[in-house]
């Protein structure tokens, strides 16, 4: 939150002596508020004022962040409530749960499936990044900790969900190199939580009944020192941990609150366990609203690629749309005698497009028109894919000179474009595709 | 020191809006608080969840949808298997097979269509376009005639044919006038302050702002909602009052996600979970955005969806 030019002036130390170069105090504390100068530029300010204005200024939200190496991640430190305001900074991340009161062949089996899902959209990797591995009283601390070695094998960050103290700090003696994340401080073990987490250096994960509990539960933690915590929304209902999610964040955000001000784990895993489409559903809700970690009973394709793909869209800058080089893309080999099929500079449109070509085996020049990063349809309603800017682009990038094959796939989509572009660009013969790239594969074959 | 949170109630609210007539008759809207953040202040109408058939034939639906509506020949039959499967509040028509280029269907034809289906359910009707905006024209405008005295909801009126579908279904049968807009906040407006101006009541008016599949776009989909709930809550502008609604299953039921075969991508395995999710991901994320109904069309979501808003609510 920024402080007001009065707020500073207050702390200042009034001597308008001139020597940051402004006239008055009053005139550098507007400066400094307006971030035009630095208050380091008066050597007169004391160190108990410089804190106070810099825990005025902090960020609403903490920046946590958990795991190592390439496993490292950032989480929260998110400044607004809505994405058209900035930019959220840190992705949700997704657990898959494991926990010691499963047999052994249920656990090899849920860690199995876990690398399974791991592909590339548009340039971002999507996987699960986490494991969530579950204590349970009534299985032994030596399982226990098995299975947190067995986990930490995949190379994820491993969330330890363990509200025994000596069963969590067994766990952490062989895994605390990693950064995990101790998820288990209640207010009735918090302060032995807390002392665990400290001396192994890693994030603790605060949990409440409600919403209230868990505030005074984080409070409390703070007081002994700790910042360094992530909260659990509520798991009695799906109604309460929807106000967790969003009640804190709002508070940090808006209020100020710095003891809302944490990254959030939401257990949809425990809010529907065995429904499967009810967790599809809620990891859907709380990625968009506010959870910094979800943990689900699984992650196979039909669950990952809508909520990646949600994710992606919901985390990218409004400000720049995401685009590729206009131009030739050879794709399976193709040359100067391969069909060429033409569509737009959107990423995803490149990215779906030639993730098609490419599976149909078939050699082709994808060639990619400056649409200022637009989808088909948007482009061409928006007057930025026509037929004229089709055939202006084939003469600036002197296609005709690179490729002798004269067939060119237009987006079914677009169908409207083939009599003109038949018009403007003697000698090529203009096919309509399909509608959906999906239909490539089919299409490509059967024409060959 | 228990937690303390600010309200976020507002002094304007979300028109209301009812769809339908009788004991099924659905009402959308009234709520002065932001999507299910019930924390502020109650919310009275749950968002809505309809089941959507088309009359295009059966070859053209995924396999999974064909499964759901074994043994049915005709729309009707359709319509009346739609109509009793769990957690279905409306139920919504679209007139696919009118597209000049595709069936290409008279709106005789079609119109007719609708009076059956009409005749055989009782539950509050959406009728949707076949997209082509001269065709939907007169298409909507007859099916407003046809279904006078039930209160549908015609989906929709668009910038380019406002006129004629605001005139007949706003003015002459007083049924609810949706409006079509591409995704834009001042889009979504300037077509509401057009049907208000050619004197539709801007309390019979839901808006579709347009949507797109989880993963395709969707950034834009929220950014609109929010700031329209926006501007509809806080800054108490009525001309962006109006409910929304959205019609999810014609926009997942066309993606690779939702429809490659499991021999096409083996890893991905099953394509009807995969369109299951699909639907019920992309509706989970419309409604937390502002949707105050969603349009799906296979069973399970509707069962899942309906679950998840009455948890919420
Ligand atoms: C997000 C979006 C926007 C975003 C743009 C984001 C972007 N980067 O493009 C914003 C909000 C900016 C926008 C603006 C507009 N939009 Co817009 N927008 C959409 C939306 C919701 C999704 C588009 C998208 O991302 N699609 C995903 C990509 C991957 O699709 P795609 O490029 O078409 O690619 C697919 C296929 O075409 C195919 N394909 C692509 N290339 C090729 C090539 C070959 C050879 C083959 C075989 C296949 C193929 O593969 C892909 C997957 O199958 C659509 C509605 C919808 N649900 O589709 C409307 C839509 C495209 N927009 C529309 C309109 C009208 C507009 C505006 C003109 C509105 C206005 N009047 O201001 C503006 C124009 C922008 C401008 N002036 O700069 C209309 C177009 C109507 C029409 N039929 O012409 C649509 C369809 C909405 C609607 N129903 O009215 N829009
Ligand atoms: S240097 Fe410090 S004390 Fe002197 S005028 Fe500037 S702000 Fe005031």
């Amino acid at each position: 939150m920024a402080l007001k030019g009065l707020d500073i002036f207050k702390l200042s130390p009034k001597k308008n002596c001139k020597e940051c170069g402004s006239p008055t105090c009053m005139a550098f504390s507007m400066k400094v508020a307006q971030g035009a100068v630095s208050i380091d530029a008066c050597p007169y300010f004391s160190e108990d004022a410089k804190a106070a204005m810099s825990e005025a200024t902090a960020p609403p939200m903490k920046t946590i962040k958990v795991g190592t190496g390439e496993s490292e991640y950032t989480l929260g430190g998110e400044t607004v409530l809505f994405r058209h305001e900035k930019t959220f900074v840190s992705k949700t991340r997704y657990a898959v749960a494991v926990c010691s009161c499963m047999d052994d062949a249920e656990i090899d089996a849920k860690l199995a499936a876990i690398p399974a899902v791991d592909y590339d959209r548009i340039s971002e990797r999507m996987f699960v990044e986490m494991i969530y591995v579950n204590y349970s009283a009534d299985a032994s601390t030596e399982k226990y900790v098995e299975l947190v070695k067995k986990a930490a094998g995949l190379n994820r960050v491993l969330i330890l969900g363990c509200e025994d103290p000596e069963a969590a700090k067994a766990a952490l003696a062989v895994c605390k190199d990693s950064k995990p994340v101790l998820n288990g401080a209640t207010p009735a073990n918090y302060e032995a939580m807390n002392a665990v987490a400290a001396e192994a250096g890693v994030v603790l994960g605060v949990i409440g009944a409600n919403n209230d509990e868990l505030f005074d539960n984080v409070a409390a933690l703070e007081k002994l020192g700790n910042k360094n915590m992530l909260i659990n929304a509520c798991t009695d209902s799906v109604k309460s941990a929807f106000a967790t999610a969003v009640q804190f964040r709002k508070a940090a955000i808006k209020d100020s609150n710095r003891t809302c001000g944490y990254p959030s784990i939401v257990n949809v895993a425990k809010l529907a366990k065995g429904d499967a489409h009810m967790q599809a559903a809620l990891a859907s809700v709380f990625t968009m609203k506010y959870g910094s970690i979800v943990v689900m009973e699984q992650m196979g394709y039909a669950e990952a690629l809508p909520l990646y793909g949600m994710r992606q869209n919901l985390f990218t800058d409004p400000q720049k749309p995401m685009k590729v080089e206009p131009g030739i893309y050879p794709i399976n080999g193709g040359d100067e005698n391969s069909i060429c099929l033409t569509t737009v500079d959107f990423a995803l449109t490149y990215f779906v497009v030639s993730g098609e070509l490419e599976r149909s085996g078939v050699p082709c020049n994808l060639i990619i028109n400056d649409a200022g990063g637009l989808s088909v349809l948007t482009s061409w309603a928006a007057g930025k894919f026509s037929s004229s800017s089709i055939a202006k682009f084939f003469q600036e990038q002197e296609i005709e000179g690179k490729i002798k094959c004269r067939k060119l796939c237009i987006p079914g989509k677009v169908a409207v474009l083939k009599g003109e572009l038949e018009a403007k660009m003697p000698g090529w013969e203009i096919i309509v595709a399909p509608r959906e790239a999906v239909q490539l594969v089919k299409f490509l074959k059967d024409m060959q | 020191m228990p937690f303390t949170a600010k309200s976020g109630k507002f002094n304007a609210s979300i028109n209301t809006l009812t769809i339908g007539t009788g004991d099924k008759a659905i009402t959308l809207g009234g709520e002065n608080v932001l999507p299910f953040y019930t924390f502020d202040a109650p919310i009275e109408n749950a968002p809505k969840v309809g089941i959507e058939i088309t009359d295009g034939g059966m070859e053209n639906e995924p396999e999974c949808i064909q499964k759901c509506y074994e043994g049915c020949t005709t729309v009707v039959d359709m319509a009346k298997a739609a109509a009793a499967m769990e957690g279905v509040e409306f139920l919504s028509l679209r007139l696919e097979g009118g597209d000049p280029n595709g069936l290409n269907k008279s709106t005789e034809e079609l119109v007719q269509i609708v009076k059956d289906v009409a005749a055989a359910v009782d539950l509050p009707l959406v009728v949707c376009g076949c997209k082509n905006v001269e065709k939907d024209a007169e298409l909507l405008s007859k099916a407003a005639e046809a279904l006078d005295g039930r209160n549908a909801l015609l989906l929709a009126a668009k910038e380019e044919n406002y006129k004629t579908v605001g005139a007949a279904a706003g003015l002459a049968y007083k049924q609810v006038v949706g409006a079509e807009s591409s995704v834009d906040i001042n889009l979504a407006k300037q077509l509401n302050v057009l049907l208000s101006q050619l004197g539709v009541n801007g309390q019979s008016i839901a808006m579709n702002i347009g949507t797109a599949s989880a993963g395709y776009g969707f950034e834009y989909v929220i950014s609109t909602m929010d700031r329209i709930k926006a501007a509809a809550l806080s800054q108490n502008d009525a001309t962006l009052q109006m409910p929304i609604i959205t019609p999810v299953a014609s926009e997942v039921w066309g993606v690779k996600e939702a429809v490659a075969s499991e021999a096409d991508m083996p890893e991905w395995g099953p394509a009807e979970e995969r369109g299951i999710d699909m639907e019920i991901e992309t509706a989970a994320a419309d409604l937390v955005s502002g949707s105050n109904a969603v349009i799906l069309r296979h069973p399970a979501s509707v069962v899942t969806i309906s679950k998840l808003i009455k948890e919420l609510v």
